[in-house]
């Protein structure tokens, strides 16, 4: 069993499914109906994209068990159990896209640095030795084209627009400053992935600083970055989306929805 | 001056005349947009619907979240309504109905002989 | 033209099945209806986001929290649409907003009900989406041509709802007792709240109705409560659950199933804003439009001095 590749497919699918759960809490009380939309197809695409990886990973769990000697299926890894039955110090999301919403500028800011990110990071894993995580990251990165798009132009939008917009992105950015540095510091697993996190790096912090120009924005000077969430010690955020999202797989062990 | 539908049913809950005023002024709407959807190559764009957007970028993002969540689409056109210009229904009479006696612009007009086949 | 004229070449239309469309002469009180019957038909979808949005963040699979995402932006799209509808007969939708906020403009009451477990939302698809779609179906041919076309779209995509809420109450049924039990608590509260949604008896309208003759609406009330009952009384037999009324019973001679008297107090009471969610609906759609502001501000900001940098650039 490839260890690393477990925990590297479950950080991807964490990644994806909190800050899916994280925007969808907007369906319904966006700023407008097409823009309540808007953020609500992003979360749909991550989940898809959080399931694709749950299922590998499920997959690769079970791998060893060979059919007939499982005695009871309820022992096999489902995209729901590793979900929804893993606990705060066993999920591997990044800090950053646990952190609340706040308000449209902050979401607007956490999706532009996660898609931007993500971008990079799936160019790479699209030539990923692995062909089940480079065929996910190929048909995810059509829609993560789309996302960087979407939030460049909002960021750009809310940067440039008007007194409160600009005062509020640059709330947003002290806000969010600290959590970005953590994309590029390699856990454990990461290691034989092949990433080039220096690359990674480069390149995001070439488009997050092109698009902030365009805002009007300054590009916020690094201090210190928070790090964990990769290897499990999270903010005080994640217990609660937990807490939430798990609560009927736990008060119903065993049941079928 | 009669009343009409206070009648309750879908969609339509009658009216109220109380409740107070709104909490705030309502600030200047974004513009209407119209959007036109190409539903297949060699389609010609067709009328969708319309849709609320700052600028003509967010307008084609929006048609694009809003009219193709379905696959409904693989080219999108918006423009501003109000540079739509409508033809005038009062005057469809004079516009439209004197195509109505010029039959020899229709092929079924034309009597051919079998032999000729299709034509 | 004289205004009698006018009157009857509507009417003769209207009677020959012509759709009118925004820009045909129409009488101003069919126009004010259609604005007041869209406008609300919109301000439910929106609402209706909220009862179900409720339920997103603790989807108990991946799968169900998908299609629950994916059902509620449909109506966030519903709502769209039939805004936009309303305004080609000349109303913003910051006007439609507006009135909603105020709480002058109404939105169906059935949204001013909890969803209390997951299995309100198995309830809410199959019992409250198959009335409206009842009544949806009967709007696709509605006279007005916006509203109409508003509606053949909107059916278009509500046809998963009914049936992902009626599989979701399947699989409870068939669950445990405890899921059991919830299913057939989620039926016993929307019921009575779902048949509720056709208005009125028929019997209670004094007024002559207008919209029957406009063919903004073609079915009665109560033929269309007759159809639905007549409907979810076989399909509840399908989930092995029963419907919490023991007036309910085939009629042979009728060909529809009686049933019993719905409590016309409560449905008056949450009509007049008395329901258990009445306020807490209003205040989350106040919220949310209240929030926004500073974001759609923003945005028309950007958009003009966007424009006003190109202008500069071509000068």
């Amino acid at each position: 069993m490839n260890q690393n590749l477990i925990d590297y497919t479950l950080h991807l699918a964490d990644t994806t499914l909190i800050l899916a759960q994280r925007n969808s809490e907007w369906c319904g009380h966006g700023p407008i109906l097409e823009q309540d939309i808007a953020i609500t197809n992003i979360s749909l695409d991550l989940i898809g994209q959080s399931r694709n990886f749950y299922q590998y990973a499920a997959a690769l769990i079970n791998l060893p068990i060979t059919i007939g000697t499982a005695n009871n299926p309820a022992d096999l890894a489902t995209e729901d159990s590793l979900a929804y039955l893993r606990t705060e110090r066993e999920f591997k999301n990044l800090l950053l896209v646990e952190q609340p919403n706040v308000d449209w500028g902050q979401t607007i800011l956490r999706q532009f640095y996660f898609s931007v990110y993500q971008l990079y990071l799936f160019q790479q894993l699209q030539n990923c030795k692995d062909e089940q995580l480079a065929a996910i990251a190929t048909k995810a990165l059509k829609e993560i084209t789309y996302h960087v798009r979407w939030s460049s132009e909002w960021v750009i939008r809310l940067g440039d627009g008007t007194a409160e917009s600009h005062q509020r992105m640059l709330a947003a950015i002290e806000e969010l400053k600290n959590y970005t540095g953590e994309f590029f510091i390699a856990a454990g697993y990461e290691t034989p992935m092949g990433i080039d996190f220096a690359l990674l790096k480069q390149q995001w912090e070439e488009k997050t600083k092109a698009v902030f120009e365009e805002a009007t924005l300054p590009y916020p000077e690094k201090t210190f970055n928070q790090s964990g969430g990769k290897t499990g010690t999270h903010t005080e955020h994640l217990g609660y989306i937990l807490a939430e999202m798990q609560y009927l797989q736990r008060t119903y062990p065993g049941a079928e929805w | 001056m009669k009343t009409y539908n206070t009648k309750y049913f879908y969609g339509d809950y009658g009216e109220i005349e109380t409740g107070g005023p709104a909490t705030q002024q309502s600030q200047a709407e974004w513009p209407l947009w119209e959007v036109f959807i190409r539903s297949k190559q060699g389609l010609d764009h067709k009328h969708a619907g319309s849709l609320h957007a700052a600028d003509a970028q967010m307008a084609i993002e929006n048609a694009r979240d809003v009219y193709t969540r379905r696959m409904e689409g693989v080219s999108l056109w918006v423009v501003e309504s109000k540079y739509i210009h409508a033809s005038n229904p009062d005057e469809a009479e004079s516009l439209y109905e004197p195509a109505n006696d010029k039959v020899y612009r229709h092929p079924t007009f034309y009597e051919l002989p079998d032999e000729v086949g299709h034509m | 033209m004289q205004l009698q004229d006018l009157e009857k070449i509507f009417q003769d239309k209207i009677d020959k099945e012509i759709k009118i469309e925004p820009k045909d002469w129409m009488p101003d009180a069919y126009r004010k209806t259609n604005i007041r019957q869209i406008s609300q038909h919109a301000h439910s979808e929106v609402v209706g986001m909220l009862p179900e949005g409720n339920w997103i963040s603790r989807a108990p699979s991946l799968k169900r929290k998908a299609i629950l995402i994916a059902k509620v932006q449909d109506e966030a799209g519903h709502g769209l649409y039939l805004y936009s509808s309303a305004e080609t007969l000349g109303t913003s939708r910051d006007e439609m907003l507006e009135q909603l906020l105020s709480g002058k403009a109404k939105y169906s009451s059935i949204f001013n009900y909890p969803t209390l477990t997951w299995a309100d939302m198995g309830a809410v698809g199959w019992l409250v989406d198959g009335a409206a779609i009842l009544n949806q179906v009967m709007l696709c041919r509605t006279s007005y041509g916006p509203y109409a076309r508003a509606m053949v779209r909107i059916c278009k995509e509500e046809s998963f709802h009914q049936r992902q809420g009626f599989e979701t109450l399947l699989v409870l049924s068939k669950g445990t007792d405890e899921q059991k039990a919830m299913c057939q608590d989620a039926i016993n509260r929307w019921w009575w709240p779902s048949l509720m949604m056709f208005g009125p008896r028929d019997s209670e309208s004094t007024n002559s109705d207008q919209s029957v003759k406009w063919k903004i609406k073609r079915k009665t009330n109560d033929e269309l409560r007759q159809q639905f009952i007549d409907m979810i009384a076989e399909q509840v037999k399908v989930l092995g659950m029963t419907l919490p009324d023991d007036k309910l019973k085939w009629n042979e001679e009728r060909k529809h199933y009686d049933f019993g008297e719905i409590d016309w107090d409560e449905f008056w009471a949450v009509v007049k804003g008395n329901g258990p969610c009445n306020k807490q609906r209003l205040d989350a759609r106040k919220k949310a439009h209240a929030d926004g502001a500073w974001v759609r501000e923003a945005a028309l900001a950007h958009a003009a001095k966007k424009k006003n940098r190109q202008l500069q650039k071509v000068a």
